[in-house]
């Protein structure tokens, strides 16, 4: 591919309702690595993500891009934002990644249909297209979403929690998933509960308790100390509410 | 013959009668499909309250101009769209949560407008705008109704796919692009307006419900959004069709009756629907993986006796 592709973050601030949920962080986000974020509850993990897409805007500092476009950050968020009552087809949902090819007129030729098709054979859903996403599971629904971020051909890729509540098998083949983002080279950013999951899948890990605690190796990042470190932060949060 | 007397030879007897007729056809291509999308968008609320804050801009124009469609038009439009952002900001910048930043804005609109109309208007003044009258439909209302339906279905048809989009995931698009917030202010904008159309017949308390009704009634029968609004349009054109011949034979006020005609063809709808409907739930226990076609609705016989 081209030029390695890079976020750097400046001295974020970000604020989630008016509150400081992420404060004062500086690093870099590589690509053709995988990055787990982790942290307490309210440690501003999901901010972080939703300010790098642009949902949220920036208190202080700035976020720089090299190798990459803004609009090629690909963002899936958390379960409970979709709305999977509505009647809408998984052939639909997953070439709503086609968006940037697309605009509000383009076609889905045949091309763009069998690409639809392909990935939803690669998340292992193969003939799913017709149905409607009512009747899917949570797992199937996960896969779904990420058809749709391998149609969007993201260069950076950031996933809110992908795992939660999904079958053990589900995970362990979009974890193959993620690995053939990170041999192509994309930044994947994923915010994520499951320590042991993080030590083995993960390359890299941010742990962050409203401040960076520690951001490097995983192994590194997420030792006893700096893990306890972000505990003793996060039970200040209770004092002080 | 008694059938044609009874249903068809009203409308070319009378002038009104037709043009309350097209009236209709118009405010159901254009509303359904606004309703279709307010319902799966949630926002059935935010429909509640922007129909209420027409009411002070129109008596606001009226007030200006007397009984004139084109002041209280523009009055209504303005204070719709008005009340429509301030709801936005509001919810947006404080700590409430807009369904009740909406209750708050469409009660004080109501109050506030039929105050206006009560204090500078006769009470016939008061029940016309509260109620409409679509059997006084003139060729201007007419104009303007059937100008708006045009250019709603226009408008749904250039943004149909990002509320398509914005409907299942509404943090798809403001993530993707910039500026994705346009397509809300259109469809507000539409929604206003189709209401704006819907106050010359059926007044500014039910120019609601031939938007929301059929809408709701159509969940019951389809399953994409496409079937969904034609399914919509079907139920709101025959509830003003049916309603306008209730209220001519039995000499009912027609606004009501066309509204409670969809009225009935939603509560129809939640009891023998094609989709999870009452009678269905009974029919047919769920899978949650079956896809394939439910049993024969209409097959009464075969609901009582699994009810049994």
């Amino acid at each position: 591919m081209t030029a390695p592709a890079e976020i750097r973050l400046h001295d974020l601030t970000v604020s989630y309702e008016r509150m400081p949920a992420v404060h004062h962080l500086s690093g870099t986000f590589q690509g053709g690595r995988l990055t787990a974020v982790m942290g307490p509850n309210g440690a501003g993990k999901s901010t972080l993500l939703k300010s790098l897409v642009g949902l949220l805007p920036l208190d202080e500092g700035r976020i720089g891009l090299s190798g990459l476009a803004r609009r090629e950050i690909a963002y899936l968020p958390q379960h409970a934002d979709l709305d999977t009552s509505f009647p809408i087809t998984v052939f639909d949902v997953v070439a709503m990644g086609l968006w940037h090819e697309l605009g509000l007129f383009g076609r889905i030729d045949t091309a763009r249909a069998r690409r639809v098709d392909e990935a939803l054979e690669t998340v292992g859903l193969p003939g799913f297209g017709e149905r409607p996403v009512t009747n899917l599971s949570v797992g199937q629904l996960q896969r779904v979403l990420f058809a749709r971020l391998l149609i969007q051909n993201a260069r950076a890729i950031l996933l809110d929690e992908p795992f939660a509540a999904v079958d053990e098998r589900t995970v362990r083949e979009l974890l193959a998933v993620m690995h053939r983002w990170r041999e192509e080279g994309r930044i994947v950013i994923a915010v994520l509960h499951d320590l042991a999951m993080a030590r083995t899948e993960f390359d890299d890990a941010l742990l962050l308790a409203r401040e960076p605690v520690a951001w490097g190796e995983v192994e590194e990042t997420l030792g006893t100390d700096n893990l306890a470190r972000a505990r003793y932060i996060s039970e200040g949060w209770g004092r002080a509410a | 013959m008694i059938v044609y007397e009874q249903l068809v030879q009203p409308f070319f007897d009378y002038a009104f009668m037709r043009r309350a007729l097209v009236a209709c056809l118009a405010l159901a291509l254009g509303g359904a499909p606004i309703g279709v999308f307010l319902v799966l968008r949630r926002m059935s609320l935010m429909g509640d309250a922007i129909s209420h804050a027409i009411l002070p801009g129109a008596a606001i124009g009226f007030l200006v101009a007397g009984l004139s469609i084109w002041m209280m038009s523009i009055g209504g439009l303005v204070a719709g769209l008005s009340v429509a952002l301030l709801a936005g900001i509001i919810s947006r910048t404080t700590l409430l949560r807009e369904d009740a930043s909406l209750a708050g804005f469409y009660l004080i609109s109501l109050a506030f407008g039929v105050l206006i109309v009560s204090t500078r208007g006769s009470n016939i003044d008061l029940l016309h705008v509260l109620f409409g009258t679509i059997l006084s439909v003139d060729d201007s209302a007419l104009m303007l109704v059937a100008g708006i339906a045009s250019l709603t279905l226009i408008v749904l048809a250039v943004i149909y796919r990002a509320l398509v989009i914005d409907c299942f995931d509404p943090i798809f698009l403001p993530a993707t692009m910039r500026g994705a917030g346009v397509f809300h202010f259109i469809f507000l904008a539409l929604v206003v307006l189709n209401l704006v159309a819907g106050f010359q017949a059926l007044g500014t308390l039910m120019a609601l419900g031939l938007m929301m009704l059929p809408a709701a009634a159509a969940r019951f029968w389809a399953r994409e959004v496409w079937s969904l609004i034609a399914v919509a349009i079907v139920i709101a054109f025959g509830s003003g069709v049916t309603g306008l011949l209730v209220s001519y034979h039995f000499g009912l006020p027609s606004g009501p009756a066309i509204i409670l005609t969809a009225g009935t063809a939603y509560i129809v709808s939640v009891i023998a629907g094609r989709h999870s409907s009452l009678l269905g739930r009974y029919m047919h226990r769920p899978h949650f993986h079956d896809v394939g076609p439910l049993p024969d609705p209409n097959d009464h016989a075969h609901a009582r006796e699994s009810v049994k």
